[in-house]
C-alpha cells in the first residue's frame, strides 16, 4: 500500500508565468522518486476548495493575474490560515507571497488587501528588482534563484526571513532579508524555478507533508548531479 | 555638408570594423553620436515610407518575407538584414547603403525592431506602416511583464501614420483596447481560422490548453487575411474573396502564421497595384532566415539550427519538427541577448523529445539537463563548452540527420564553429 500525498496548486491558470510549473513538477517527481504516490489538485477561482491537502504551492503571475484571483483569495483566506496553523507546508512565490501578507500598496497609493497569513507588508515601487540572487538559510543552506519584482516587502515580528542575502536585492533591497517563513509556510521572491535547483527546499517541504500525514518521512537517495552543477554555474553568473 | 561627413566617417569605421571582423552596430553608434538626425533624414526620402515589424517571435523571418514580397512587386527595399534590431543597427545598415551624399536608392524601408528599441525609433521616425506579430513571454527580465510589452507596441501603433496590421488572435494585440482611439488611417487584421487556433495556444493557456476554449479575440476587421488550412507546408490563405494555396519552403506552423501577416501587410502597402500571382510565387520561394530552421550540410548529412528564445517559441518548434531519425542537441546560453532568467525552460513541455537528447551544451547546459531530468528524458552527454559539445555531437552522429535547438547567442557561436568545417552563409 503506497502512501499518497495530496498537492494543491493554487490558481495555476492565472498565476503561473515565471516557471512556476517547475516547482510543482519538482515536488511531484521527487515525491514519486521517494516512493509516494501524488494526487495533484488544481484550485482556480470559484472552485470548491478541497479538504485534506498535504502541501500547497502558489505561483507568481502578472499584475493582471493578481487582480483576477484577488477577491477569490480573500474568500479562502481563513481556510488557508487554519491549514497553516495546522502545519500544512506551503510554498508561495512572488505575487502570491505578497498577497499572503497584510497588504500590497501600489505606488499610486491603492491598497490591495492580502489574507494576512504572513506578517508582511508590501509597497509598490518604481524600480524593478531583477536578476540572479543567492541567499543563505541556516537550515537549508545556500538557495539560488532569480528575482523579478517591483514590490518591496517588509517583515513583521511573526515571521522570520527565508534567507539572508548573499547576492541580489531580496525583500526590499535594504535589510538583506529574502522571503518569509511562518510555521511550515515559505513565501519567497525566488523563481527560476526555485525548487529544481534547490532540492533541499523541495525535500524539506515533502518531509513536513509526509511527517504530518504519516508520522515519518523515508527518503531515498536521488541523483542530484545536474542540480548541483546547475547551482554551481548559477552562483557564478552575473546579476 | 553634415550628411557627407557623417557618411564618410561612418563608412570608414564600417570598413575598419570589417577588417577586424565583427561589430555590426559600432559605426551606427558613432554616426548617431556625431549626427543624431542622420537616420531620420535618410529614411524621410523614401517614396513609400518606412515599415516597422515588431513582436516577440518571428520578426526576422517575417521581415525577410515582407522584403521579398515587396521586391516581387518591383519595389526596391532597404532593410536591416543583420538582425541587429536596434536603432544604431538601422543606422549602421544605412551607412552601408547610402551614397556619399547620403542618398538611399530605395522605394521603401522594412525594419525589424524589438519592442523596446522600436519605441526609441518612433520618437525620431514615424513609421508609415507597422506590423504587430505577437506579444509572448520573452526576456521578462528586460521588459518586466508582457502587459508592459503590449504597451510598448501600443506606443508604436500611436506613432504610425498610414496603416497598422495586427495579429487578431493574440490576446493583447487582439483586445479592442489596443486599437482604441488610434489616429492611424487604417487598421487591418490577420489570423488563423478557429479550427487551427488550437495549435497556437497563448502563454496563459500554456498549462491549461484543454480547459480554455480558444476563440479569436478580435472582431475581424474589414479586409482580413486569414489562414484557413495547413497540410504539411501547404497553406490555404484567404483574402479578398478568394482562397489561395501556397506551398512554402519554410517549415513550422508559426512561420506560416507569420507569412499570413506578411501578406496582409503587403496587401495594405500595395493597395490596388498588388500583383497577386507574383506575390504568392515569391512567398513560395522564401528560404528560412539564418538560424531559423536553416539547414547546413556537414559531411554529407543535414544539420538543422532551430532558434528558441521563449517558451511558446520552443513549444512550437518542438511540435513543428519531427524528432524521429534525427539526433537532437540543445544549446542554452544566458547572455543578455538570450535572457538571464532560466525559468522559461520550465514552461516548456519536452515530451516530444522522450526518445532522448544526445548532447546538451552552453553556459546553462546543466539547467537544461535538470529540466529534462524532471521530464524523465535521457541525456547522453552534457558539456558547458559549446565548441566541445558540438564536436561531441558531430562525432557521435556521423551518418545521422541532426538538429540543434539553440538560444540566440548559442546560435551565433555554433554558426561560427560550423563555418570552420562546413559551408555556412556569412552574415555581415
Amino acid at each position: 500500500m503506497k502512501k499518497t500525498l495530496r498537492i494543491l496548486q493554487l490558481y495555476p491558470r492565472d498565476m503561473n508565468i515565471y516557471g512556476d510549473w517547475g516547482n510543482t513538477l519538482t515536488l511531484l517527481r521527487r515525491a514519486e522518486w521517494h516512493g509516494y504516490d501524488v494526487e495533484l489538485l488544481d484550485y482556480n477561482p470559484g472552485d470548491v476548495f478541497p479538504d485534506d491537502i498535504d502541501l500547497l504551492v502558489g505561483g507568481g503571475g502578472q499584475d493582471s493575474g493578481q487582480t483576477t484571483i484577488h477577491s477569490d483569495l480573500l474568500t479562502i483566506g481563513d481556510k488557508l490560515k487554519r491549514l497553516a496553523d495546522d502545519d500544512v507546508p506551503m510554498l508561495v512565490i512572488c505575487g502570491m507571497y505578497q498577497l499572503f501578507g497584510h497588504f500590497f500598496k501600489t505606488k499610486e497609493g491603492a491598497m490591495l488587501t492580502g489574507i494576512g497569513l504572513l506578517d508582511i507588508e508590501t509597497y509598490g515601487s518604481a524600480k524593478r528588482l531583477i536578476g540572479n540572487i543567492v541567499t543563505h538559510s541556516d537550515a537549508l543552506g545556500d538557495i539560488v534563484g532569480y528575482e523579478n519584482h517591483s514590490g518591496l516587502t517588509y517583515l513583521g515580528k511573526a515571521v522570520r526571513p527565508f534567507g539572508q542575502i548573499l547576492k541580489g536585492a531580496g525583500n526590499n533591497g535594504e535589510d538583506h532579508t529574502e522571503g518569509a517563513v511562518y510555521r511550515n509556510v515559505i513565501g519567497t521572491y525566488l523563481h527560476g524555478s526555485l525548487l529544481p535547483k534547490n532540492p533541499a527546499v523541495a525535500d524539506w517541504l515533502l518531509e513536513q507533508a509526509a511527517k504530518r500525514r504519516y508520522g515519518e518521512f523515508t527518503p531515498t537517495v536521488i541523483e542530484d548531479r545536474f542540480a548541483h552543477e546547475a547551482r554551481a554555474i548559477a552562483l557564478k553568473r552575473p546579476r | 555638408m553634415r550628411t557627407r561627413s557623417t557618411v564618410a566617417v561612418g563608412k570608414t569605421i564600417k570598413q575598419l570594423m570589417r577588417l577586424r571582423g565583427g561589430g555590426s552596430a559600432l559605426p551606427g553608434l558613432v554616426a548617431e553620436r556625431i549626427d543624431p538626425d542622420f537616420m531620420r533624414r535618410c529614411l524621410a526620402q523614401l517614396p513609400h515610407g518606412v515599415v516597422l515589424i515588431s513582436g516577440t517571435n518571428g520578426k526576422t523571418t517575417t521581415t525577410k518575407m515582407v522584403v521579398e514580397l515587396l521586391e516581387s512587386q518591383n519595389l526596391k527595399v532597404f532593410t536591416n538584414r543583420t538582425g541587429s534590431n536596434f536603432t544604431r543597427g538601422v543606422t549602421a545598415a544605412l551607412l552601408g547603403e547610402v551614397n556619399s551624399r547620403g542618398e538611399l536608392d530605395a522605394d521603401i524601408a522594412v525594419l525589424e525592431l524589438d519592442e523596446a528599441h522600436a519605441v526609441h525609433f518612433v520618437r525620431r521616425v514615424k513609421p508609415t506602416y507597422s506590423l504587430f506579430l505577437n506579444v509572448l513571454r520573452d526576456q521578462l527580465d528586460r521588459f518586466g511583464e508582457i502587459d508592459h510589452t503590449a504597451q510598448l507596441l501600443r506606443k508604436i501603433a500611436e506613432a504610425t501614420t498610414d496603416g497598422i496590421v495586427l495579429n487578431r488572435d493574440d490576446p493583447r494585440l487582439g483586445a479592442p483596447a489596443f486599437i482604441k482611439d488610434l489616429t492611424v488611417k487604417s487598421v487591418r487584421t490577420y489570423g488563423v481560422s478557429t479550427k487551427l487556433l488550437q495549435q497556437f495556444p497563448s502563454d496563459e493557456q500554456m498549462r491549461d490548453a484543454d480547459a480554455v476554449v480558444v476563440t479569436s479575440h478580435h472582431p475581424t476587421l474589414r479586409d482580413d487575411t486569414s489562414l484557413e488550412a495547413i497540410r504539411d507546408t501547404t497553406a490555404a490563405i484567404q483574402f479578398g474573396s478568394t482562397t489561395h494555396e501556397v506551398t512554402l519552403k519554410l517549415k513550422g506552423i508559426y512561420n506560416i502564421q507569420n507569412a499570413v501577416g506578411a501578406i496582409a501587410l503587403v496587401r495594405m502597402i500595395m493597395g490596388k497595384a498588388l500583383q497577386v500571382p507574383a506575390m504568392l510565387s515569391s512567398l513560395a520561394a522564401v528560404e528560412p532566415a539564418f538560424g531559423r530552421g536553416e539547414t547546413i550540410m556537414v559531411d554529407g548529412t543535414p544539420l538543422e539550427l532551430v532558434l528558441v528564445k521563449n517558451p511558446s517559441g520552443f513549444r512550437l518548434s518542438l511540435s513543428s519538427f519531427n524528432p524521429e531519425h534525427t539526433a537532437t542537441m540543445v544549446a542554452i546560453n544566458d547572455n543578455y541577448a538570450d535572457g538571464r532568467d532560466m525559468s522559461w525552460l520550465w514552461d516548456v513541455d519536452f515530451d516530444r523529445l522522450k526518445a532522448g537528447v544526445d548532447v546538451i551544451g552552453g553556459i546553462r547546459a546543466y539547467d537544461m539537463a535538470l529540466r529534462l531530468q524532471y521530464d524523465e528524458i535521457e541525456v547522453r552527454h552534457v558539456e558547458v563548452s559549446l565548441p566541445r559539445a558540438l564536436r561531441e555531437f558531430l562525432a557521435h552522429n556521423t551518418d545521422q540527420a541532426k538538429r540543434i535547438y539553440c538560444t540566440y547567442t548559442a546560435m551565433l557561436q555554433l554558426r561560427r564553429e560550423l563555418s570552420k568545417i562546413a559551408d555556412v552563409k556569412v552574415v555581415s
